[in-house]
């Protein structure tokens, strides 16, 4: 696999993606550049597809137009062994962890390798056990993801998410629903990950203050494209309505407070029934 | 008429996919059952080993039924004696697999269901795809081989202990003479009717389980979907079960 | 690990349960078994007509069961039914004169064959064949009989 190809900085570029669930258009043309090492956030109002593009990145879903390339393979190309071959370089962090709910933490971390490797037992545990301690979790080994907290079953997921070891981490919403303390402890996660494992990693959020602490660089997303990009810094100063409302939270803007609806007065006096 | 064509066409659709589904599910059943028996295993005791409770009982009390209305029917011929021959016969080729078919949908179909649904509900088939494990047949095949193995031997159980209910009833209840009972059993019943009670099990087993495990797989991920598709699950396997069973019996006539 | 055992001792019950559930439908409920493993010896006999007589339908002497038919064939040259019985080779002195006839167990009961002892000195032995028979008597040309005769009276 040729997914550690160093030729080129980007490791994920996206060309002209279009994507549409049934007449629904989510993607038009979407143009993206994912840089090796970093740590990139794809932030944007609530259904502009986020998660949708994160779909389409692992090809669990794909798109009716445009290319993707990863480590300069075209994904659409790959066959299935091709594809999960390539999926065990990629670790993906779901919304609420989805730890497998009949297994117990540590075999939840070990269930990668379980089915991937032929590793021994005594090795598996030493690896897991590692990966359970980076994360906080050593002493949970032994419960059941029912027994998890939400920030505790995230930290799990992303121990097991680190297992193989993977290039490229992949968090979907890894903030929604933590209290401060969990999400510091996770923020802090993601960035020494990323630094000492020299992992690419992908937030999609719409928590601007936590992923202003920890993206190197940001996709504003909205309509379908890429209405902005750039640091934390530059985003929060730049000069587009649509970014401006985004970044400071407020209710009128470019994307509007009202769903699109018919004339106010005319409704309520009955008139748009005829 | 046009809802009418688009709907007959989303049928067809669907019930194309179903078949689609199933030969993806069989193709992979060899493999699973010899490499990963483990899975197979927890599945039979998931399906299996949990339901035999209410098959027992419900056999209990069918086959106790059957000892009942038999003899107030048979009394009046002077034919108490056929009174087994009567249950075993109603057991072994019909109520057995049914009745057992049916509660197997109600207590193993949709835990199968619902379960299935739960993992994907919370992304818990998208994140073994994303590990690069196929859910198929990590998630699927094991449960659906499980269904399947476990439904022979449940109507097997099913059929056994509803014999004792009705010897229970006619022998113990209303002195029907045992050896008249057992006896009379044994001269009609023949190997041939055993056989069409075991392979009526099989196909109802094979129904059941791929009917559970393609509600859940294709569940719409949320709380209404899940339920709905556990509701679906039990309505689908009934009609399923007997129309089968029509077509089994007009068959083996 | 307590769980996984707790699961395998479940399903091994389960599965012991039921393949004895299995085995016992197929050994206690399906007859003739109890003949087979026995020595028997092979008779024939033939009907005019043997009404529903079955395969394995019981052959008794007195009310006893010593056999069971294991074959009927149709005689496409002397058009008669041919049942072929086994008996239990333990009963072994029936006399070669005895007369088979096809006998119902209560009014709607199923068809056994009924054997009466003779008085000859030889018996009946593997191959040989019962020479005096009596076919099943058929509900339908009794009543048929009945409503002749019943017929005849009025005319005179």
């Amino acid at each position: 696999m040729k997914l550690l190809d160093e030729s080129s900085e980007n490791l994920i570029e996206i060309r002209d993606l279009k994507y549409s669930r049934g007449h629904r258009a989510i993607f038009e043309g979407l143009d993206l550049d994912i840089k090796r090492g970093e740590v990139t956030a794809l932030m944007g109002p609530s259904g502009t597809g986020k998660t949708t593009l994160l779909r389409l990145i692992t090809r669990q879903l794909v798109p009716q137009h445009g290319t993707i390339h990863i480590g300069g393979i075209d994904i659409a190309t790959l066959n299935l062994a091709e594809l999960y071959q390539l999926r065990q370089r990629f670790g993906m962090l779901f919304q609420n962890g989805a730890l497998l709910t009949d297994l117990s933490v540590f075999e939840n971390v070990a269930f990668p390798l379980r089915e991937h490797t032929k590793l021994t037992n005594r090795l598996i545990r030493h690896v897991v056990l590692t990966k359970l301690h980076a994360v906080g979790l050593r002493g949970a080994a032994d419960m059941m993801p029912s027994q998890l907290s939400g920030g505790m079953a995230r930290r799990v997921a992303l121990a097991r998410a680190m297992v193989m070891d993977p290039d490229i981490l992949i968090y979907d919403e890894p903030f929604v629903g933590l209290d401060p303390i969990s999400m510091g402890v996770i923020v802090r996660l993601v960035r020494r990950m990323n630094d000492t494992l020299g992992i690419t990693s992908i937030i999609v959020s719409h928590d601007v203050a936590e992923v202003s602490t920890v993206a190197d660089c940001s996709f504003l997303i909205s309509g379908g494209k890429v209405a902005a990009s750039g640091s934390p810094d530059e985003l929060r100063t730049a000069n587009s309505e649509l970014v401006r409302q985004f970044m400071h939270g407020m209710a009128d803007g470019p994307v509007a407070f009202h769903y699109h609806a018919p004339d106010y007065e005319e409704q309520l006096l009955g008139r748009d029934a005829e | 008429m046009r809802d009418l064509y688009n709907n007959s066409v989303e049928f067809v659709r669907t019930f194309g996919a179903f078949q689609l589904f199933s030969l993806r599910v069989i193709r992979y059943s060899p493999l699973v059952l010899l490499s990963r028996f483990d899975l197979v295993v927890k599945q039979i005791f998931n399906t299996g080993a949990l339901s035999l409770v209410i098959i027992m009982v419900c056999g209990l009390f069918v086959g106790g039924v059957l000892g009942l209305q038999g003899y107030s029917n048979l009394a009046r011929f002077n034919a108490e004696d056929s009174i087994g021959v009567f249950a075993a016969f109603g057991l072994i080729k019909e109520l057995g697999p049914v009745i057992t078919a049916l509660l197997f949908a109600g207590r193993a179909g949709t835990s199968l269901a619902s379960e299935i649904g739960l993992m994907k509900a919370t992304d818990q088939l998208s994140a073994m795809e994303m590990m690069a494990v196929n859910p198929v047949p990590r998630v699927l095949v094991p449960r659906f081989l499980g269904g399947i193995i476990a439904m022979p031997l449940l109507v097997a159980v099913f059929s056994t202990i509803g014999l004792f209910g009705t010897h229970l009833v006619a022998v113990e209840l209303l002195s029907v003479d045992v050896g008249a009972f057992w006896q009379q059993i044994q001269i009609t019943v023949d190997m041939h009717d055993i056989n069409e009670g075991i392979f009526k099990s099989f196909v109802f087993g094979v129904a059941a389980s791929m009917i559970a495990v393609w509600e859940g797989y294709n569940a719409v991920p949320t709380a209404e979907g899940v339920g709905r598709a556990t509701t679906r699950t039990v309505v689908i396997t009934a009609i399923a079960v007997l129309v089968f069973d029509f077509m089994i019996t007009a068959l083996m006539i | 690990m307590q769980q996984t055992r707790s699961v395998e001792i479940g399903t091994g019950l389960f599965v012991l349960l039921g393949m004895g559930a299995l085995f016992f439908l197929t050994t206690q409920t399906t007859g003739g078994d109890d003949f087979s493993a026995n020595e028997t010896y092979l008779v024939e006999a033939r009907f005019e007509n043997i009404g529903s007589l079955r395969n394995r339908a019981p052959v008794a002497m007195s009310g006893v069961t010593i056999g069971r038919v294991i074959g009927i064939r149709f005689d496409p040259v002397s058009l008669e039914a041919v049942v072929q019985f086994v008996i239990d080779s333990q009963f072994n002195q029936i006399p070669d004169d005895s007369d088979a006839s096809i006998l119902t167990s209560g009014i709607l009961g199923s068809q056994y064959i009924g054997l009466r002892a003779g008085g000859s000195d030889t018996y009946l032995e593997d191959g040989s064949e019962v020479l005096f028979t009596q076919s099943a008597i058929l509900l339908e040309n009794l009543i048929g009989k009945f409503l002749v005769n019943a017929g005849s009276k009025d005319e005179d």
